[in-house]
């Protein structure tokens, strides 16, 4: 057929989009800004809801890949244009292409924490995020804290930077529920003894067996979990984090000391999507993520013809889903190229 | 009769549930109108979590704006003269409620209230 795709931003959405373009017979360029390919899940521990190991999750699907990709590594993309009937794409390098199609991979950034300042992230050492200590469960290192303590009591923040106008995200980020009850599980797996404790607005176990998980950690690991969101966090002389809420179901508030606090930080969309989707005159919504061309039936086109996105550029999305949505962003283009 | 009633042993007992059919839902009205913010209201608690009048008494934004919206403004009466209008709550409100004005409009409404209630027991 000899057409072909560029898809933007190698991913578990890019690196999955293109494997199932070249399945189709397509020749496929993968564009990654960063030297290796992988994002956000080279440095993911676990996946809900199995723990499947990032490190082999991510192998599995690159090992799909087919030789005939081109992966050009290390290249961020400076113009993108649409011309006629086809599509240039040029990097800072000085790389540049002609695509028939154009898939939009560019994924989300993760919240900075930093923002919310009142919960103490980079202002006290035990105050660490999720993705923190997805890094510390990789490592392999023992479980203490950043004073050396293994602690004795464990909090996890649930919609930190998400469902938050006050940092200008009213979107909920999907998988932040759910991972704080694996890591939570995962906590009392090497701390047995440790009290672990999630403080939540409202608990979204949509996906398949998530719901289980969460009676997993009830049932099996005792984890508590207090109906209240944290108005502010403040450290004791001993290094500790004293958390402030309302248990809304006593209608009381509520005070307690922990020995490390883990923020769940939402998905942003990713700093470089608003960029390309201007280049290309597309319409952002008001959350940065891109709009598909319709949120039920046209999932992974956009309004522009030969324009396609998948994975979290069109909003927060787990691995599954994201893989999922890549697949059928490939089928889109096959469709659209067919055509 | 009624003594015997009495020695009898027997009470009845009020139903607790809340009648929301038989509730007042005016003031809620009155109150939305005045601060549309209230419907936006996801009772997260983050207000009552931060606020110094909780810590000493019961006042809870969250349980006020959850009375109202049930019709339950009987057990209003004396919330809102608890707060001392810090503003703290409106700082780190995720759905961004107007709080402290929405505490001037029930006292409002419910002062509007009582005053039209007297009018009414004078004539």
């Amino acid at each position: 057929m000899g057409k072909h795709v560029v898809v933007i931003g190698a991913g578990p959405a890019g690196l999955e989009t293109s494997a199932s373009l070249a399945k189709l017979g397509f020749h496929v360029t993968l564009v990654e800004k960063e030297d290796v390919s992988g994002g956000h899940l080279k440095k993911w521990h676990a996946l809900f809801p199995t723990l499947l190991s990032g490190k082999d999750a991510l192998e599995t699907i690159t090992k799909g890949l087919d030789s005939s990709i081109k992966i050009q590594t290390a290249t961020k993309v400076t113009g993108l244009e649409a011309v006629n009937d086809y599509f240039t794409i040029s990097g800072h390098n000085g790389w540049q292409e002609k695509a028939d199609a154009v898939v939009l991979t560019t994924g989300f950034q993760l919240f900075d924490s930093h923002r919310k300042e009142e919960y103490g992230y980079g202002i006290y050492e035990n105050v660490i995020t999720s993705a923190d200590l997805e890094e510390l469960f990789a490592s392999g290192k023992a479980f203490v804290n950043r004073h050396g303590n293994k602690p004795e009591r464990v909090g996890f923040v649930h919609c930190v930077g998400s469902r938050d106008e006050k940092v200008n995200n009213l979107h909920c980020s999907k998988v932040c529920c759910i991972t704080a009850v694996k890591q939570a599980i995962e906590v009392k797996q090497l701390l047995p003894d440790a009290e672990v404790f999630c403080f939540y607005m409202d608990l979204r176990m949509f996906g398949r067996h998530y719901e289980e998980l969460y009676k997993e950690a009830q049932e099996k690991y005792n984890i508590q979990f207090i109906r209240g969101r944290l108005s502010e966090s403040t450290e004791d002389r001993d290094g500790n984090i004293v958390v402030k809420v309302e248990d809304t179901l006593l209608g009381k508030p509520l005070r307690i000391k922990v020995g490390l606090l883990v923020l769940m930080a939402g998905m942003e969309p990713a700093p470089d999507t608003k960029p390309l989707a201007n280049m290309l005159g597309l319409k952002n919504v008001s959350d940065g993520f891109i709009q598909p061309l319709d949120e039920v039936l046209h999932t992974n086109s956009t309004e522009i013809p030969g324009v396609f996105v998948a994975g979290t550029c069109s909003g927060p999305k787990s691995v599954s889903d994201t893989l999922a949505d890549a697949r059928s962003a490939a089928l889109a283009v096959a469709d659209y190229l067919k055509s | 009769m009624e003594k015997k009633a009495k020695y009898f042993g027997y009470s009845i007992t009020r139903d607790r549930q809340i009648d929301y059919d038989a509730n007042n839902h005016d003031i809620c009205k009155i109150i939305a109108k005045a601060e549309p913010t209230l419907n936006l209201c996801i009772s997260c608690g983050t207000c009552a979590a931060t606020c110094t009048a909780g810590q000493f008494t019961d006042f809870s934004l969250r349980q006020v704006i959850l009375l109202l919206r049930r019709g339950e403004t009987k057990s209003l009466e004396n919330e809102v003269s608890k707060c001392m209008l810090c503003g703290k709550c409106q700082l780190v409100c995720p759905r961004n409620v107007s709080t402290r004005n929405l505490v001037i409009q029930i006292g409002k409404a419910l002062y509007d209230k009582k005053l039209s209630a007297e009018t009414v027991n004078t004539k």
